[in-house]
């Protein structure tokens, strides 16, 4: 098969997240549309290395698992703090800075 | 290619252990060997006095980084298997960056200003809850924002050094991910804080899947991440120009958004108004200089063959960038907001003198695209850090009075403050004899040797609708009547005091006597390939 077919893939489901995170209204689901971007990147790195002939797509795919964790924990920890303080986790209620 | 033959090619090649040059990673290994002891500190050390060694270890740690950039000056080499480029560019971003850092790092220290300090008791207690009341009665203060800044200055060092995009995308993501945290918690106005945070760790985390899909695109175009392995597959034009176009649009989607150009700017003034005002300060200089430095070596050593290319598409972003950042700042309100907007169209000054490229001064053999910029963030930085350092001394019951009404008349309550802020808000202008000054000079000069003739004199139109605003702040704080129940100007300890000096000191002698950094800058222009 073509591994070209999952380059097209991966920019499908970029584009599924990407459209997520403007889309949506919980922080939560928002997040998990970054995630999905950034695995759909992962597919993307593994493809080219496929066609490419080289490893380094595939290490730089387990780089971005590592960091996409260490985003998590940084991220859940902002949400989880901002719903404990408006009992809310929609990003149209965080509303206080504008203009 | 066969799955056979793959396997086979990789187990041909021998293992070898790659060689690091420790010593030229020095001053990132220092910072962030600084930053892993104070998380030791914060661990097994009493609450008492933890704020003090915190601070002493930070501000050591810096300087003895600095230390070993100077040691460091002059090198032109690929280290560390040809992830980190120890060059000009690379040194002496590094240099601004730490020199910045220390008086970020004070500012953050300061606890004469509000009891227990800028930050709050706990990040994680409910604002308005019993547990925030009691935590704050003791007058506790969260010290783990020592490490999380060692921990952002580390990757912010290491990101204008990054030689391969990979390593660049984690460092992007070191100096990001501590900066998240450290803007949601400021001690007054927690829901503004953690609203500041939220917004530009959603808006951040968004920025940067698009800058690792920039990365997998041009990934798939030339077979490597090494800037130079890209550079060598433009110019022999292999590959699917598909893939390095829109690799290289994402990538500097992702670039553009962390130094705070339009369009890609809306999460500036929100998070600078909402974030810990130090923090702000310490953000708005130190990730502005980082960001400038991956973006420049990206442009000029990766895709430098690609010029005819980004060259037009920048000069939009710095048109469109200028104009955003003077005209909206007109219209603010507030003071952080109004210097928010000022970092936006400060952005776009900086990107006229990018533009310039690779056109190389005859007289001193000085790339003036990079030389104009080094000049530029240094000059820029201790303006921000030491005008946010004065944001910070103006308060009333509330905390600080960030309202631009509220500073009418500062100058009867104290003069110094006003003069020292309208020294600042000059320099942001591009008054003669500040830094300001000489900073807009080089890059507007360097654009015009780029052929940006037009860019420049859009640069000076939006230069004069920026003094406008920055004039207005003057007149407000020396013409007018002082409210009565207007905001007190508070005492700082030495230590911002301390952070005000220097940048008052640096902005005045980089524009009464630049020369010996504009030479430094010219003699650091090169990028080793």
């Amino acid at each position: 098969m073509n591994p070209m077919n999952y380059v097209y893939l991966s920019a499908l489901l970029f584009s599924i997240g990407a459209a997520g995170v403007l889309l949506r209204r919980n922080a939560i689901v928002v997040f998990m549309c970054v995630e999905l971007m950034l695995n759909a990147t992962n597919l993307a790195f593994v493809a080219f290395a496929r066609m490419q002939g080289n490893l380094d797509g595939q290490v730089i795919a387990f780089f971005v698992m590592v960091v996409a964790a260490a985003e998590v924990v940084i991220g859940l920890a902002i949400i989880v703090t901002i719903f404990r303080t408006r009992r809310s986790a929609s990003v149209d209620s965080a509303n206080l800075l504008k203009y | 290619m066969s799955a056979l033959s793959v396997s086979a090619t990789f187990a041909a090649a021998e293992f070898q252990t790659p060689s690091i040059e420790y010593s030229k990673l020095m001053p990132m290994l220092i910072v962030f060997g600084v930053a892993l002891v104070g998380v030791l500190i914060e661990a097994f050390m009493g609450r008492t006095g933890r704020h003090q060694v915190q601070l002493i270890l930070s501000i050591a740690g810096l300087v003895a980084a600095f230390v070993s950039v100077t040691m460091l000056a002059g090198d032109n080499q690929i280290a560390a298997v040809g992830a980190v480029a120890v060059d000009g560019p690379a040194l002496f971003l590094q240099g601004t960056i730490l020199l910045l850092a220390i008086p970020g790092v004070l500012t953050m220290a300061e606890r004469s200003l509000d009891r227990g300090g800028v930050f709050t008791s706990a990040g994680s207690s409910t604002p308005g809850s019993e547990h925030e009341r009691v935590l704050t009665a003791t007058g506790v203060t969260q010290t783990e924002v020592f490490p999380l800044t060692m921990f952002a200055v580390g990757g912010m060092l290491l990101f204008p050094a990054a030689n391969d995009l990979l390593t660049m995308f984690v460092a992007l993501e070191v100096l990001s991910l501590p900066l998240y945290l450290l803007c949601g918690l400021a001690r007054r106005r927690r829901l503004l804080s953690q609203e500041a945070s939220l917004k530009y760790f959603l808006l951040g985390a968004f920025s940067s899947a698009f800058f690792l899909y920039g990365i997998a695109l041009l990934y798939g175009y030339s077979g490597t991440v090494r800037l130079s392995g890209i550079a060598e597959a433009v110019s022999s034009n292999s590959g699917s120009d598909t893939l390095l176009m829109t690799g290289t649009a994402l990538l500097a989607v992702g670039l553009l958004f962390k130094v705070g150009a339009a369009p890609f700017h809306s999460w500036t003034p929100d998070v600078y108004q909402g974030a810990p005002t130090p923090i702000t300060g310490f953000m708005a200089a130190c990730t502005k200089v980082a960001a400038f430095g991956a973006l420049l070596r990206v442009l000029y050593v990766g895709l430098g063959g690609l010029a005819w290319q980004w060259e037009p598409v920048m000069w939009g972003v710095a048109i469109l960038t200028m104009v955003v950042g003077s005209v909206v700042a007109l219209t603010q309100t507030d003071v952080k907001r109004m210097l928010a907007y000022s970092s936006i169209a400060h952005a776009g000054f900086i990107l006229t003198g990018l533009v310039a490229t690779d056109t190389v001064d005859p007289d001193t053999g000085a790339v003036l695209g990079v030389s104009s910029v080094l000049f530029y963030l240094l000059a820029y930085g201790f303006i921000t850090i030491g005008a946010f350092a004065v944001v910070t001394l103006v308060r009333d019951a509330g905390g600080e009075a960030t309202h631009l009404s509220q500073w009418a008349g500062l100058a009867r309550r104290s003069p110094l403050v006003a003069a020292v802020f309208t020294l600042f808000l000059a320099a942001f202008a591009g008054i003669p004899l500040t830094s300001g000054f000489t900073g807009k000079f080089a890059v507007f000069s360097a654009a015009i040797a780029g052929d940006a003739a037009p860019l420049v004199v859009i640069g000076v139109v939006m230069s004069a609708v920026a003094a406008f605003f920055y004039f207005r702040v003057v007149v407000l704080m020396f013409f007018n009547a002082p409210a009565p129940d207007g905001p007190a100007v508070a005492v700082p300890s030495p230590l911002t005091t301390v952070a005000i000096t220097l940048s008052v000191a640096v902005t005045v002698l980089l524009g009464v006597w630049p020369t010996q950094v504009l030479d430094l800058a010219d003699r650091a222009s090169q990028f080793v390939r």
